[in-house]
């Protein structure tokens, strides 16, 4: 049984000292494709997909829920867009809620739907999958891949 | 005399248990009936209270334990038992705040952390307030930590920088930009699971060296080299739940590097499979070693899932379906709860050494929560596998429909997770009893 800590307290620094640098590069790292910044309207749709918990649901990148559809894409895929997003929100259709929103509240939460299918796509059907186990994403508005 | 603070820790989370059973089981019928009270009660309102109570649960017993082996295991003179009195305080009174900010739909926060974002100050003073405690106990025995000292204390202090962390989206510097923010937020999730993990796997090592009265469990090289490896999966390898975000391809290239170094883990696991577990000495604590068994059993179970799907080709298949859902629920419950309701058992033999723990009827709830939570896990996955073939080999079809066919499998889901609500109740009355003896004495 070793009684001294002194090692083990020198790899803890070491790793802190990686992890603070890491985070650093992430946090100040932007995704891979340049998007616009959220708007003002973007980020109070945002405040509302929160607020009213739509992520208890549905999922942005597959991330969320599992009782509604992925809304990754829904402002860009065919057949819906804006005005099917309008339609459902106030419609209480299986198991979502009737909601009361507002022509403004519809709006924005449209806008933030828009902005987010602007940064990427979800589920990646292009994406290519390499012998090594690795996954080359298609990007948004991109035709070569990683 | 020893403080009734643990006690009282481990008797709250155990309320937060059942009501998180409670909520989850309420939650998972509306995937049978989706109009089921819709607007009385709708899914959404029920998942914030079902996902904070069961975190809870974990928090808190994990908090209780680490208390409890402390002051009446260990015998340290706590630094200051009127600080764990207010820590108790401070999450007692925040939690019931909660309850109430959940009910009348004050929830501007995220997945995991719905609460108003105020809320996570006190939180975070009950953490801070618990390292000052824990650190300040034990810092005067520096030479020579076990390594469970070594894993609560990190986990007490991730737990502080990835609670702040998951509210960075409060700045514009993060918000603004929805792939930078959308990864944090997913990268303090995953740290903050891995944080957690630090002190309920630092409480199975204690029970294994104390139940085996074998202190080289938790002093050797080979257990620091698992705690480093761990704790370097909890700083970098978060990014295997976002391989599908377009972020920077490095950020996932180092997530997936890291997260393969858990197949040692895993190899670790098959190699002392039977010195792990058939040599603990159980006759003192049989329900202790029963839960640690159980423990091992869905450790192999959910290692092999996780580290599956941490590869990116198996995980483009798998992400954003049900089998996340197993893989999440497998640990919680298999792992976190296991590891747990052990701990309980030790404790309540500790307060009570003629408690008799194995009883017939915990011995059976113990066999049909195992049968159950197998049931409810497979369940999952294979409604998963179904929801991934829509997606990536049908491709066609209303997400209604799918939902629809997966109707058998959220039947299973739902029955038997009233039988692990049924056969944990079971299990756990008798230690529930005996706390509440321990604090009316």
């Amino acid at each position: 049984m070793s009684t001294d800590s002194r090692p083990y307290i020198f790899v803890i620094a070491i790793l802190l000292a990686l992890f603070g640098f890491y985070n650093y590069v992430v946090y100040n790292t932007d995704g891979y494709v340049a998007v616009e910044k959220l708007s003002p309207t973007a980020v109070k749709g945002q405040q509302l997909f929160q607020s009213n918990r739509c992520w208890s649901c549905h999922q942005l990148y597959g991330l969320g829920g599992y009782l509604g559809p992925d809304l990754t894409n829904i402002y860009s895929s065919e057949g819906k867009g804006p005005n099917y997003i309008k339609a459902f929100l106030n419609s209480g259709v299986k198991s979502m809620p009737q909601f009361n929103f507002s022509e403004e509240e519809k709006d924005a939460l449209v806008e933030y739907l828009r902005l987010v299918d602007e940064t990427g796509i979800y589920p990646n059907y292009d994406a290519e999958i390499e012998a090594s186990g690795w996954v080359k994403i298609k990007y948004r508005n991109e035709t070569s891949k990683d | 005399m020893n403080s009734k603070a643990p006690i009282y820790f481990l008797v709250f989370a155990m309320i937060a248990l059942f009501l998180g059973m409670f909520f989850g089981m309420t939650a998972s019928f509306q995937y049978l009936m989706p109009e089921f009270l819709k607007e009385q009660i709708p899914f959404s309102k029920l998942r914030p209270f079902h996902v904070t109570s069961v975190i809870s649960w974990i928090v808190l017993s994990a908090t209780g334990s680490i208390y409890f082996f402390l002051t009446y295991v260990e015998k340290f003179k706590l630094f200051s038992p009127l600080l764990a009195k207010i820590h108790f305080i401070i999450f007692l009174l925040t939690g019931i705040v909660i309850y109430f900010s959940f009910a009348f739909d004050f929830t501007e926060g995220r997945e995991y952390f719905a609460f108003a974002p105020i809320l996570i100050i006190p939180i975070l003073i009950g953490w801070i307030l618990f390292g000052i405690n824990y650190f300040k106990t034990l810092y005067a025995n520096m030479r020579g930590w076990p390594i469970y000292f070594w894993m609560w204390g990190t986990g007490i202090a991730f737990m502080c920088y990835h609670l702040m962390e998951a509210h960075f989206w409060l700045f514009d510097f993060f918000r603004l930009n929805f792939i930078k923010d959308f990864s944090v937020q997913w990268k303090s999730t995953g740290s903050f699971t891995g944080s957690w993990n630090m002190l309920v796997y630092g409480i199975s090592i204690y029970l294994m060296s104390k139940i085996k009265k074998d202190s080289n469990v938790a002093t050797n090289k080979a257990a620091f080299f698992f705690y480093f490896l761990g704790l370097t999966n909890l700083m970098f390898g978060w990014a295997h739940h976002t391989y599908l975000l377009p972020t920077q391809p490095w950020i996932r290239y180092v997530a997936y590097g890291i997260s393969m170094t858990e197949w040692i883990v895993l190899a670790s696991i098959i190699y002392n499979w039977k010195s792990s577990v058939l040599k603990v000495e159980k006759d003192n604590n049989p329900m202790a070693y029963r839960f640690l068994l159980a423990t091992d059993f869905w450790i192999f179970i959910n290692i092999i899932l996780a580290l599956l799907f941490s590869i990116p080709a198996i995980n483009f298949f798998t992400h954003g379906t049900h089998i996340t859902v197993a893989h999440s629920m497998g640990t919680t419950i298999g792992i976190n709860t296991t590891i747990l309701f052990s701990a309980l058992f030790f404790i309540v033999h500790q307060l009570y050494p003629d408690f008799r723990t194995d009883r017939k009827w915990v011995k059976r709830g113990f066999v049909y929560f195992n049968i159950s939570l197998f049931i409810f896990f497979v369940s999952l996955i294979i409604a998963g596998a179904k929801r991934s073939y829509w997606m990536f080999v049908l491709k066609e079809g209303a997400f209604s429909e799918m939902q629809d066919s997966l109707i058998p499998y959220y039947i299973s889901f739902f029955i038997f997770g009233i039988a692990i609500f049924v056969s944990l109740s079971i299990v756990a009355y008798p230690l529930f009893k005996a706390f509440l003896q321990k604090i009316k004495s």
